[in-house]
């Protein structure tokens, strides 16, 4: 018999807490998926948005992103069996970029841990990793929680960030360092200013100073039923620096000139990849130095230390193509003629801001080198009429934006 | 370093790890063996379960050791002898008696002209086949995709031997080789009562029923370990003679062997293993350990997972590693007289499996996690043939009780008397007047095997013999070369290839393995 009690499959796509307030600022109505909920891909413009990021104060609905809660005796035992990065290290109160491996050393995903408490950390992944963290808890002494829907997360980005952070109330949120968390009141006035159904509880809201755009921003967490007033908050905070909602597609390119990688574009999954040679490991995609061979045994990492030995056949650069088309999906070759093909664009977009046309590729090592040529193929649509350019590129090094206001601390206001 | 230091230090002094230290100590290691009991031997010892009465504790037979290692080791010189060789197998039912020919050359009277005629193709072609897969079993498992010299040449070798069985041959052996035996048994031979023994033999031990896949692999396994000397031994004074002279053997050679010494973990530096940690507390060092308990133990136990790869763990953590087989020990006041043998004694091995159906539907009620109500047994009298085992006048009966699930519904604790009493009952209906002579008895579950031998999930193998869990992919991928992912740390107990059963493989392909690395 259908029973109500598990109506998902009346809605496909779940809804984050911010939805209502999404949907009512949304202009062009463009939403996608992502991990099973429905996310906005841009509300406007691109442009608009992007430049909300790199020159405003911009707010992104980062609920979907997969949590897990990691608790036990165990907890920092297993992570750090998990993760090439030194657990261990990592203090309560502070967040570390993390990534794990398969036992072949090639990259499964990338995320955040949290540090909560001595025994309590909070794993950030974008895809769920459920399965490979339950054969990974395998001998140790942890509980492992899927917590997505228990949060409700925002990604407040942009120079003005800080600002717009005081301007809410938390106090000394400018001494927040970066890869920091901390634990916030929102404060009353500002609380129930916002909240026009008056529930008139104090918010707490944990702030990290992270995020996915290079810049100076915070990633703010609530609970759910604190998620429209955090918004509205945050909105009326951020009005005089013009706050905006941004979508998927202007982070996209913010994210590019900071020169991180997005799953399954950059790189994919060793755990969905199906042919010889598409897994990637760390050393090729330039994240070696995530990986603490001097830690204890971690998955991966005898894979990883024979690889290290020799020298990788190719790796992940930074390109810097000439002229202003995006040399999205191109074909690299040595030579003009395109006689000799030594990798392949991932990501590329014109960088407003550097005034660059960037892209991140997977080259053949021999041309991995800061300053060396490559032709790129890029295929131009005029019209329908479909024309193909050699265009030359040099390999730069990353990142492409890099500055000095994301790792300033205190924060700067702007 | 410290003083104690050894070369190797093996863990567990069964068969296979005594094999292995023999091998070392022979090539000049320096080799101390850990037992954790009292005695050698492990699952291939002897006990007195009764005041005056010995069996064989779990393995009762030897016939998959090859004889060319037992001279190798010169067991005889270590007091191995042999109270019964070339033991004949009889199967046993309530119609009668009949003994199963173990060649094809063999006279077979007790069988009909037509499964007699049938028999003598069956046996020649088993034997072929079996004759060239027994390379296999010698084998160390090449790895795959490896360029070394070594791996090519194994995979040649056991590439040229299968081609040289011919056209004929080759297609039946990939014909029958995923096959079910009931099948293959139903396409030669009529008689029930044959078809039951020959399909115990394939069960016997695993978690199959004649109608399961694989079935003819296992029993191809057998016959491949047996080879033409297929013979059935029973050394005297039980098996545990024979791990007594492997003891011999090896501390002739120069190694150590150190009763109740139960190792708690293995020591890891730097990424290899550094030596043990027993339970008492005491640190021994050496530069390699090799361990002859089971995969899981080994790798989850001793070593932790959190020295190897979560993928690595998930697939040991997956090893299917129940056991299925119970074994039972009856200390006699008298022979037991089996009707079927008509007061002949019983100096062979009788095999109480009648027929297909009943092997299948013994195997029925195991699948649903009950024991066979209806239980299938191999039954030897060992004092029949060493009156040393028994006091005079009284005889010890050891059986191989097939199907006895590890994880039984209700627990073995609730139904162990149940289980007893139902063989005794099958015993009690082929020879009248066995329960009243019985002085004494003693059933060892999968549960007791896994405590009294510290075999995790009481499996004879270590591990399911089955083609998933066979030669390059056993006990899994990564760890089949007898070499841990972790370095100086060895593998050479029954989990690892070709398996248990009492060949002492295992063991002395490890000792290749260890020898070849420092060579």
């Amino acid at each position: 018999m259908l029973t109500e009690t598990q109506p998902h499959f009346r809605q496909p796509l779940l809804r984050t807490p911010f939805h209502e307030r999404m949907r009512a600022f949304s202009q062009v109505d463009s939403f996608i998926a992502w991990s099973g909920y429905s996310t906005v891909d841009v509300f406007s413009t691109v442009e608009q948005e992007y430049f909300a990021i790199r020159n405003g104060v911009s707010l992104y609905d980062l609920t979907p992103m997969v949590k897990y809660r990691i608790t036990g005796a165990d907890a920092t035992r297993f992570l750090d069996r998990l993760v090439t990065r030194n657990v261990a290290k990592l203090r309560p109160g502070r967040v570390a970029y993390a990534l794990w491996c398969d036992d072949g050393g090639c990259l499964i995903d990338d995320g955040t841990v949290f540090r909560m408490a001595e025994q309590e950390y909070r794993l950030c992944t974008g895809e769920r990793q459920l399965d490979w963290l339950l054969d990974s808890s395998i001998g140790f002494d942890v509980e492992i929680a899927e917590v997505t829907g228990e949060i409700a997360a925002l990604a407040l980005q942009g120079p003005c960030s800080c600002w717009t952070l005081k301007t809410l109330g938390l106090e000394g949120i400018e001494t927040l360092a970066p890869f920091e968390h901390r634990t916030f009141t929102l404060p009353d006035h500002a609380a129930a200013s916002a909240a026009a159904a008056g529930t008139a509880a104090r918010t707490a809201i944990m702030v990290s100073r992270t995020g996915f755009t290079g810049d100076l921003g915070y990633e703010l967490w609530v609970d759910p039923a604190d998620a429209e007033r955090l918004w509205d908050a945050l909105m009326e905070a951020g009005r005089v620096r013009t706050i905006r909602p941004v979508g998927s597609r202007a982070l996209n390119i913010a994210r590019l000139e900071a020169g991180f990688l997005l799953p399954n574009v950059d790189f994919v999954s060793s755990a969905h990849t199906l042919r010889n040679g598409t897994a990637r490991s760390p050393l090729e995609l330039g994240l070696g130095w995530c990986v603490d061979f001097g830690k204890v045994h971690f998955t991966g990492r005898r894979a990883l230390l024979e690889q290290q030995g020799r020298a990788p056949r190719r790796r992940l650069a930074g390109l810097d193509v000439d002229g202003t088309k995006p040399a999205h999906n191109a074909l690299l070759y040595a030579d003009r003629k395109g006689r000799r093909e030594i990798g392949s664009v991932t990501s590329a977009a014109w960088s407003p801001t550097c005034k660059r046309n960037i892209a991140l590729a997977m080259v053949d090592a021999p041309h991995f080198e800061t300053g060396r040529q490559v032709w790129a193929e890029i295929y131009l649509n005029r019209e329908l009429s479909w024309e193909r350019r050699m265009v030359q590129a040099r390999v730069v090094e990353r990142p492409f934006f890099a500055p000095a206001r994301r790792r300033a601390v205190p924060a700067g206001d702007f | 370093m410290s003083s104690s230091r050894y070369d190797c230090i093996v863990i567990g002094a069964g068969h296979n790890g005594l094999t292995c230290a023999a091998y070392l100590a022979r090539a000049g290691r320096r080799v101390l063996v850990l037992e954790a009991a009292e005695r050698p031997g492990g699952a291939a010892g002897t006990r007195e379960f009764a005041p005056g009465f010995r069996a064989s504790s779990c393995a009762h037979l030897l016939h998959l050791m090859p004889g060319w290692l037992l001279e190798e080791l010169r067991l005889a010189r270590y007091g191995l002898r042999m109270a019964a060789e070339r033991m004949p197998t009889i199967a046993v039912s309530a119609a009668g008696a009949m003994r199963i020919p173990t060649e094809p050359e063999a006279t077979a009277d007790d069988l009909d002209e037509a499964d007699a005629h049938e028999f003598r193709q069956y046996a020649a072609r088993m034997r072929r086949l079996s004759r060239a897969l027994r390379p296999l079993l010698e084998a160390v498992p090449p790895r795959l995709g490896s360029d070394a010299w070594r791996d090519r040449l194994t995979l040649l070798g056991l590439g040229a031997k299968l081609r040289l069985l011919g056209r004929s041959d080759m297609r039946e052996l990939l014909r029958i080789a995923g096959m079910c035996v009931q099948d293959l048994l139903d396409e030669h031979f009529e008689s029930p009562l044959l078809k039951g023994a020959l399909a115990f033999d394939a069960v016997l031990g695993t978690n199959l029923g004649p109608r399961s896949p694989g079935s003819v692999f296992t029993l191809l396994y057998r016959l491949a370990g047996g080879g033409a000397a297929a013979s059935l031994a029973q050394p005297v004074g039980g098996l545990g003679a024979l791990t007594d002279a492997l003891a011999g053997a090896a501390s002739d050679a120069g190694a150590e062997v150190r009763l109740a010494a139960p190792v708690a973990r293995v020591l890891v530096t730097e990424d290899s293993a550094s030596g043990v940690v027993l339970e008492s507390g005491e640190r021994l060092e050496a530069d390699c350990v090799v361990s002859s308990a089971d995969p899981r133990t080994t790798f989850l136990r001793l070593l932790g997972a959190e020295h190897l790869d979560a993928g690595f763990v998930r697939r040991v953590s997956h090893l299917r590693t129940l056991g299925m087989t119970a074994k039972v020990h009856l200390a006699l006041e008298r022979m037991p007289q089996f009707t079927a043998l008509a007061g002949a004694v019983p100096t062979g091995r009788l095999v109480l499996a009648p027929s297909l159906r009943a092997v299948e539907q013994a195997f029925n009620d195991a699948k649903y996690g009950k024991f066979s109500k209806a239980p299938l047994l191999e039954v030897i009298v060992p004092s029949a043939v060493d009156p040393g085992l028994a006091p005079a006048g009284g005889h010890v009966l050891s059986a191989v009780v097939q199907y006895a699930p590890y994880r039984l519904h209700g627990g073995w604790e609730e139904q162990r008397e149940q289980f007893l009493d139902t063989i005794l009952q099958t015993l009690e209906a082929h020879a009248p007047g066995l329960r009243d002579s019985v002085r004494a008895a003693e059933l060892l579950t999968p549960r007791d095997i896994e405590t009294q031998f510290r075999i995790s999930g009481g499996h004879w193998h270590h591990a399911e013999l089955a083609l998933d869990q066979f030669f390059m992919v056993r006990p899994v991928a990564g760890a089949a070369q007898y070499r841990a992912p972790l370095r100086r740390l060895f593998l050479c107990g029954a989990g690892c290839h070709p398996g248990g059963g009492v060949m002492g493989l295992a063991g002395r392909n490890a000792a290749r393995q260890i020898l070849a690395r420092a060579a």
